[in-house]
């Protein structure tokens, strides 16, 4: 366990070293994520609007401190390895990884949290703005937004694995980018980034439960809402656990076929 | 009129290329149907709670999807592919070959390559158009019809001059591609009616990324919403990025020094 946070330790350095490289780059990368939510935010401000201010319990503060922290949260989890991995496969870069006596999926995570640590400061000013503009109402309660800390962690993990398990079907699909968009549209509707759950036909509210997407993203966003109930977050929690272990379980399943297969194309 | 005859050629050479690869139209076809059935079941539930977005009716939002899909569709057809190899071309110096032929350089850059299965996207974009003009049951007159055609155009002149003004920044900068980036991004916002987006964003999607020349002004122009004056003024701006974006690449083409320096 002491080499692997050694190892961790040396990656975090040269990672962000070289990714402070591209932090313009990186920053540009950052208008979508800021923009996705806004455009939502400012569509539903105007269809509360539009009706005496309340659509189903959300007035247009509730909306604006709903899509903030939508923002926040989907911006503290998302991954864009399902977009790289296709590369690696193709491109054969993937044997230089499998020779080092790691995991790649390591250097995957420390990727990831080095770039999110180069662009917090730019969110959190973005939140700044977006507060100041649209005056969010958030109701914070201090059990709930408690639980949020490890929610947020277990989401981000829980999105990472299952991400990038699907990242794998690279190995056996030479086009991903249908993979990748029907993925993304149902992570837009399910995980409430479109619009609350709250707000969409049960139909789609109980498939966002079951499956992992409310887990992911939606279920911190609701806990700083303050809108459960104890019982709830704990349900929740437990969830988001239980596909934890599942989406690990996967992973490790999926991995091993594909690295069996893999030909490394072009090496 | 070697211009058409040109555009032509270099379309042909490009529909033969990709035919090899047909299996593509069909994933093609399979994303675009499902871009469009987002944007509509995001619609549907959105409409699901009020009528009235911003003073659009419903079937005047699935309009303004439909332009959105459509001038998207050709901004991908042929402008951004086209912008992204010259910037290729600037860094790896092969813009040399472009620039000995004996026509304007700013004309064969602009149309050098076309995605054609993008076509889907534009296809789709005017289904949906068609569909939401006859729910709304207004008929379209002779005068609509041309003041959206003028609308399209002019729009398409200044995105393309948008393109074109980031795309010549590569004579400067070594990484561009990101900044190209900005627009695609910025352009998710023309889905919406620009009206419902408060004053300091309106503004930076009018004038510093012109993504409401694309989609809201030939949406408006189509449903009747458009003034004269808004149009002339479109025209007048059209005018300018077109004027500014030559002045541009000319300064940039004059600071290009080729591939063995």
């Amino acid at each position: 366990m002491k080499g692997l946070a050694d190892i961790y330790a040396q990656q975090f350095k040269t990672t962000l070293a070289s990714f402070l490289q591209y932090r313009a780059a990186i920053s540009i990368w950052m208008i979508g994520h800021v923009l996705e939510p806004l455009i939502f935010l400012v569509v539903w401000s105007a269809v509360s609007q539009s009706r005496g201010n309340n659509i189903g319990g959300f007035a247009a503060g509730d909306f604006a401190a709903y899509f903030i922290a939508m923002m926040l949260v989907n911006h503290a989890t998302y991954t864009w390895i399902m977009y790289e991995f296709d590369h690696r496969v193709r491109q054969g870069s993937l044997s230089f990884a499998l020779l080092r006596p790691l995991h790649p999926i390591h250097t995957d995570i420390v990727d990831n949290i080095s770039s999110k640590l180069i662009t917090l400061p730019m969110m959190l000013g973005a939140a700044g703005i977006l507060a100041l503009v649209f005056k969010p109402a958030f109701h914070i309660v201090p059990w709930a937004a408690a639980a949020f800390v490890p929610a947020l962690f277990l989401a981000f993990l829980l999105r990472f694995l299952i991400e990038w398990t699907l990242a794998l079907s690279a190995f056996w699909i030479t086009r991903v980018s249908a993979v990748n968009q029907g993925y993304y549209i149902a992570a837009l509707f399910l995980a409430g980034q479109v619009a609350p759950l709250a707000l969409l036909p049960s139909p789609v509210r109980v498939a966002a439960s079951i499956l992992p997407f409310r887990w992911m993203i939606s279920f911190p966003v609701e806990l700083l809402m303050g809108r459960l109930t104890p019982v709830q977050a704990l349900a929740g929690l437990a969830a988001q656990a239980g596909w934890l272990v599942l989406a690990f379980v996967l992973l490790r399943i999926v991995w091993r076929a594909g690295v069996k297969i893999y030909s490394a194309v072009g090496a | 009129m070697r211009a058409p005859r040109l555009i032509w050629i270099f379309f042909r050479i490009n529909v033969l290329s990709e035919l090899a690869y047909r299996a593509n139209f069909f994933l093609q076809l399979f994303e675009s149907l499902l871009d469009l059935g987002t944007a509509l079941a995001g619609l549907a539930i959105i409409f699901s709670y009020t009528n009235n977005l911003g003073g659009w009716r419903p079937d005047e939002v699935v309009a303004l999807v439909g332009v959105f899909f459509l001038v998207g569709g050709a901004i991908r057809l042929v402008i951004q592919p086209s912008m992204e190899r010259l910037i290729e071309a600037v860094h790896e110096g092969t813009l040399d070959f472009t620039l000995t032929k004996p026509v304007d350089a700013q004309f064969l850059v602009s149309i050098q390559r076309v995605e054609i299965w993008k076509f889907a996207d534009m296809v789709l974009g005017a289904g949906v158009l068609v569909v939401a003009l006859s729910r709304l049951g207004t008929r379209v007159g002779g005068a609509q019809a041309a003041a959206f055609a003028a609308a399209l155009v002019v729009g398409g002149i200044i995105v393309y001059s948008f393109w074109l003004i980031l795309a010549t920044l590569s004579f400067w900068f070594v990484r561009v591609e990101n900044i190209l980036m900005i627009f695609q991004s910025m352009y998710e916002a023309g889905r919406w009616p620009v009206s419902l987006y408060p004053r300091w964003l309106r503004f930076g999607l009018t004038f510093l990324v012109p993504v409401a020349f694309a989609t809201t002004v030939p949406a408006q122009a189509l449903i009747g919403r458009l003034t004269w004056r808004t149009l002339l003024g479109t025209s007048a701006l059209a005018g300018l990025f077109l004027v500014s974006s030559r002045l541009f690449w000319r300064a940039g083409i004059r600071r290009y020094s080729g591939a063995s320096s």
